[in-house]
């Protein structure tokens, strides 16, 4: 039993379940509700998005493509069409995985800095074709969105919203980790991921990466969807190149290949912007600078580097 | 760990709150909350810089001066970075947080609308610096704005194309919230002054080049007025590539184009060009019985003054709202939401820097296209036709 | 018809000239470090700020602000690579990757403090009046970008086949550790390419500020499309990089003037990832073996 804990399959997920139990007696206000909601989306984001860079070793520079088809899909469904949100999600969800299904093979065939191009380019493309067409998703100044309702009913005040974002983090967990433990996840990682030596070895490298991007890109629409419906409000910038290289920057940021670090990258860079506001002029460059730290001192993240200094200790 | 971290930011935010509660609570009296937030860095950053720069020296004044009724402004403002879901971050910890009694400010439509939701259903008054009509119409209730719509630019602008006999207009538009909406209405509005837009092309934000689609137009029989909507260094590429084509057409840009640095940035090429501007742009020009002619010069000679930057018209809408705002503070006799909201509602013949103001619930702007001047560039500055 | 077609074909030039320019330094650090810097489009931002600064509020005369702003440029290139990159040598790609985004929002957050978030206006080298070729309108500017990447790809040529320390840099691209084994200083190579590239990058931005003017965000899209042109062309090759410029350049302009003009970034994009579905390493990368 003790053992068992342990692992991180079940102590760790168990831990977050504590975590996010127990935070609402430390948040003194609304307003950091909001904030651990946003952390919350995120973290759902980076896990898939960890899933695809730190264990499939496919880097990706579009994801957030991903997340504002998902948010206008739910937006424009709703809002336009009158469908019932939850459907609008799932469609969207649906959409997404099946445009993902549909590039990861050709994409996934590019390698290193070919395929964060690749990627790249699929996130503009879709952030040009959501600012443009503006009949349908309102352009740049975007649209408003109205509430959520799972079979008439309708989630109000942050905390229900709070329950809401961290059950389905512990979803997304509980789903990030089977898929790693699985045997092909546990494979590619056994040869540190170095597809000749996993292929050689018999495993379906190409397959695994296709089902890992789908997953991921599914993961994204799916918080896009519940953000939209949270803020009221979507605008293209939420598919936008910027954002992209936040996700990416979170995951980075808190451990490549850690379901755990995805979620502590969310959590940092989500409340850096609030907690930097005192900088002011300056808040700019201490995002940058920190950015930079970070990654020179701590090039494995942040949950990496510090995992490691605690078994060094206990040794 | 993350449990630490959680308390870690818990504690850190709150130690913040605490300071910036201790830093402006010094004073007897009970201080009014104004809360805004401002793209003082991203793409809309120089709009969002003079709106800053207006906000904080008058705030500085107005506190120097005894306050309000007695009460000091205690003024927290944030950088949304031109991101409407970081505008809504910022809106909440204002509301949730820092407990303001106002809000004015969000430099974008985008940052604006998104947070229209939020301050409805907080009902607490919002006052919006942001361009586009939406904002305002329909009417809603918590929300109001102060700088002029690209409606009423386009308005004045078919109004002067008209008066000059002309009526066939080509139009040439950028991609941001602003330059849609402009184009928008310019379609919209073209049949009620019997215009014909006879082409209709636009660019990409940052384009280096310009030159194709200001060709297609070139090229188009029959053009007789060229309208262009967007602002910033686009509309300075758009004027230079235009005039290296050598097209003559009369040149029509929008208000987001009256800055100094734009006629800087362009030159020659913007020779002749006429926009539809606040009066602040040619306040020495106007005849001394113009309403606005004392408020103007003072406005303009106090920013010149404290940052030693030419004037733009937008910090005018940062200037106009704090004052609308302290205005119905002043009327209502306290910061009570619902009395300030409908104070605000009340503002009449509050001449502003960017026009005079008549509110009423069914408008929540109150200018009208006279709050407009009509203005040419000469020499490389402006000049009032009339 | 033909002086439209020459006019859209003319303005893609211009474009993809800098594009190229970017470009260029993509490949050439990547090159000697394997590092993708998303800073570059920076470079450009500082050359054109520096020139601004220098000649408008420093009173230089242009001759004296255009070197000086390079050379400042070069010196952020260096310290960039000295106090950035070097410590971080063995990081993985991604690291990299997000240590040079780290650097460029650092580097944009400077410029805003130091000269302000306002755009500003530098003067062209040879005067504003349009040049006139039987109907095709021709800014005198333009000439200078496209010129001057014309001699940037002479020089560069002469430099990577002439002289030791661009042989050296070559030998360095094609194996590392032969190269280090035959007595190159890799770290001075690395420290060297950091410097040539942000010296490419600020003079796009001197020859590009007179178009489009110069502000702290002007890096943002440039650096983008620079990365466009030198995947296009394949990673480590300066002349696909060029290539690729110029192909990105004009096919966004022969959009915009006979497609749509909303769509030419999406279709640039488009024309980008089809030539990687089909060649992967570009058009001019070799297949890349990946090490085990």
């Amino acid at each position: 039993m003790r053992r068992r804990l342990a692992t991180p399959r079940t102590g760790g997920l168990l831990a977050l379940a504590v975590v996010i139990a127990v935070l609402p007696a430390f948040l003194p206000n609304n307003f950091y509700f909001d904030v651990m909601i946003l952390v919350g989306l995120n973290a759902i984001v980076c896990i898939g998005l960890n899933l695809l860079v730190g264990y499939a070793g496919q880097i990706s520079l579009g994801h957030a493509g991903f997340f504002g088809l998902g948010a206008y899909s739910s937006a424009i469904l709703t809002s336009t069409y009158d469908w019932p949100p939850i459907a609008a999600l799932l469609a969207g969800a649906a959409g997404v995985g099946l445009l993902a299904f549909a590039v990861a093979r050709p994409i996934m065939k590019l390698r290193g800095h070919y395929l964060a191009m690749g990627t790249l380019g699929l996130g503009i493309i879709i952030s040009i074709i959501l600012t443009q067409e503006v009949d349908l998703t309102g352009g740049p100044d975007g649209m408003p969105v109205y509430g959520f309702s799972i079979l008439g009913w309708e989630p109000s005040g942050v905390l229900v919203w709070y329950w809401i974002v961290g059950g389905l983090l512990l979803l997304t967990v509980w789903l990030a980790l089977n898929i790693v433990e699985s045997p092909v996840g546990r494979a590619l990682r056994a040869v540190h991921g170095s597809e000749a030596a996993a292929q050689t070895m018999g495993v379906d490298v190409v397959h695994y990466k296709v089902l890992v991007f789908v997953v991921s890109a599914v993961l994204a629409s799916i918080a896009g969807s519940v953000f939209v419906h949270y803020i009221g409000f979507v605008t293209p910038s939420e598919a936008g190149f910027i954002h992209s290289i936040e996700l990416i920057t979170m995951v980075v940021l808190g451990g490549l290949a850690s379901i755990y670090g995805a979620v502590v990258g969310a959590a940092i860079l989500t409340t850096l912007p609030q907690l930097l506001t005192f900088l002011h002029d300056y808040e700019m460059l201490g995002f940058g600078a920190i950015m930079m730290g970070v990654m020179i001192f701590l090039p494995r993240g942040l949950v990496p580097t510090t995992a490691r200094l605690l078994r060094d200790r206990t040794r | 760990m993350r449990e630490i971290y959680g308390r870690a930011v818990t504690g850190v935010l709150s130690a913040l709150a605490v300071l910036c509660v201790g830093a402006g609570g010094a004073p007897a009296a009970e201080p009014i909350k104004i809360g805004s937030f401002l793209a003082v860095t991203g793409g809309a950053s120089f709009l969002g810089d003079p709106e800053k720069k207006t906000l904080e020296m008058y705030v500085a004044r107005i506190n120097e001066a005894g306050g309000v009724a007695g009460r000091p402004i205690e003024l927290t403002l944030y950088d949304s970075g031109t991101d409407a879901k970081k505008a809504a971050s910022f809106v909440k910890r204002l509301i949730e947080d820092d407990k303001v009694d106002i809000i004015l400010g969000g430099t974008t439509t985008g940052e604006t609308m998104a947070v229209v939701p939020l301050v409805e259903r907080a009902g607490i008054p919002f006052i919006s610096f942001a361009g586009a009509g939406v904002i305002v119409e329909p009417v809603k209730k918590w929300v109001f704005k102060t700088p002029h719509t690209d409606g009423l630019a386009v308005r004045k602008i078919y109004e002067d194309i008209r008066a000059n006999g002309h009526s066939k207009v080509a139009l040439f538009a950028g991609s941001g919230g602003f330059d849609k909406s402009c184009r928008k209405n310019a379609h919209e509005l073209a049949g009620k002054y019997q215009i014909e837009i006879v082409a209709d092309e636009t660019h990409g934000k940052g384009d280096t080049d310009m030159t194709p689609q200001l060709t297609k137009i070139k090229n188009t029989d029959g053009v007789q007025a060229f309208l262009y909507c967007g602002f910033g260094a686009d509309a300075v590429v758009a004027a230079k590539n235009y005039r290296q084509l050598g097209l003559a057409l009369p040149h029509y840009q929008s208000h987001g184009s009256a800055s100094k640095r734009f006629v800087a940035g362009t030159g020659e090429a913007s020779e002749g060009m006429r926009l539809p501007a606040a009066a602040l742009l040619v306040a020495k020009q106007l005849p001394d019985s113009h309403p606005q002619k004392k408020l103007a010069l003072q406005f303009e000679a106090d920013y010149e003054a404290k940052y030693n930057e030419p004037i733009s018209t937008f910090g005018g809408h940062a200037y106009d709202g704090l004052m609308i705002a302290i205005g119905a503070i002043e009327r209502a006799g306290s910061t009570d939401p619902e009395k300030v909201r409908a104070e605000i509602e009340k503002t009449t013949n509050y001449i502003g820097v960017d026009g005079i103001y008549n509110m009423s619930p069914e408008d929540h702007l109150g200018l009208d296209t006279n709050s407009f001047v009509m203005v040419e560039i000469r020499d490389g500055d402006w000049q009032l036709i009339e | 018809m033909l002086t439209e077609f020459l006019q859209f074909l003319l303005s893609g030039i211009t474009v993809g000239a800098t594009y190229a320019l970017v470009g260029v330094g993509f490949s050439i650090i990547y090159n000697a470090s394997q590092v993708i810097n998303f800073a570059q489009g920076e470079f450009v931002m500082l050359g054109g700020m520096m020139t601004w600064f220098l000649f408008d509020a420093a009173g230089l005369p242009l001759a004296v602000a255009v070197p000086l702003a390079i050379a400042g440029t070069v010196v952020v290139g260096v310290a960039l690579e000295k106090f950035a990159i070097e410590p971080a040598r063995n990081a993985s790609i991604v690291t990299l990757i997000i240590i040079t985004i780290g650097a460029s929002i650092f580097l944009r957050g400077s410029a805003q403090l130091v000269w302000g978030r306002d755009f500003h206006a530098v003067p062209a080298l040879s005067g504003d009046a349009p040049i006139n070729l039987s109907g095709v309108a021709l800014n005198p500017q333009s000439l200078w970008v496209v010129g001057s990447t014309l001699v940037v790809i002479v020089l560069l040529h002469w430099f990577f086949s002439r002289t030791m320390t661009g042989r050296a840099m070559r030998a360095v691209a094609f194996n590392r550790l032969a190269a280090q084994l035959a007595g190159v200083n890799n770290r001075r190579i690395l420290m060297f390419s950091f410097g040539l590239s942000a010296a490419l990058g600020a003079l796009a931005g001197v020859l590009i500020a007179p178009i489009t003017l110069t502000y702290p965000d002007v890096g943002i899209m440039l650096g983008l499309k620079g990365f466009c042109a030198a995947i296009l062309g394949g990673l480590g090759y300066p002349y696909g990089a060029i290539v690729g410029g110029l192909i990105v350049g004009i096919s966004e302009a022969m959009t915009a003037g006979y497609i749509s003009s909303a769509y030419k970034d999406a279709v640039a994009f488009v024309i980008i990832l089809l030539t990687l579905f089909f060649m992967p390493n570009g058009l001019f990368g070799r297949r890349g073996v990946e090490r085990v």
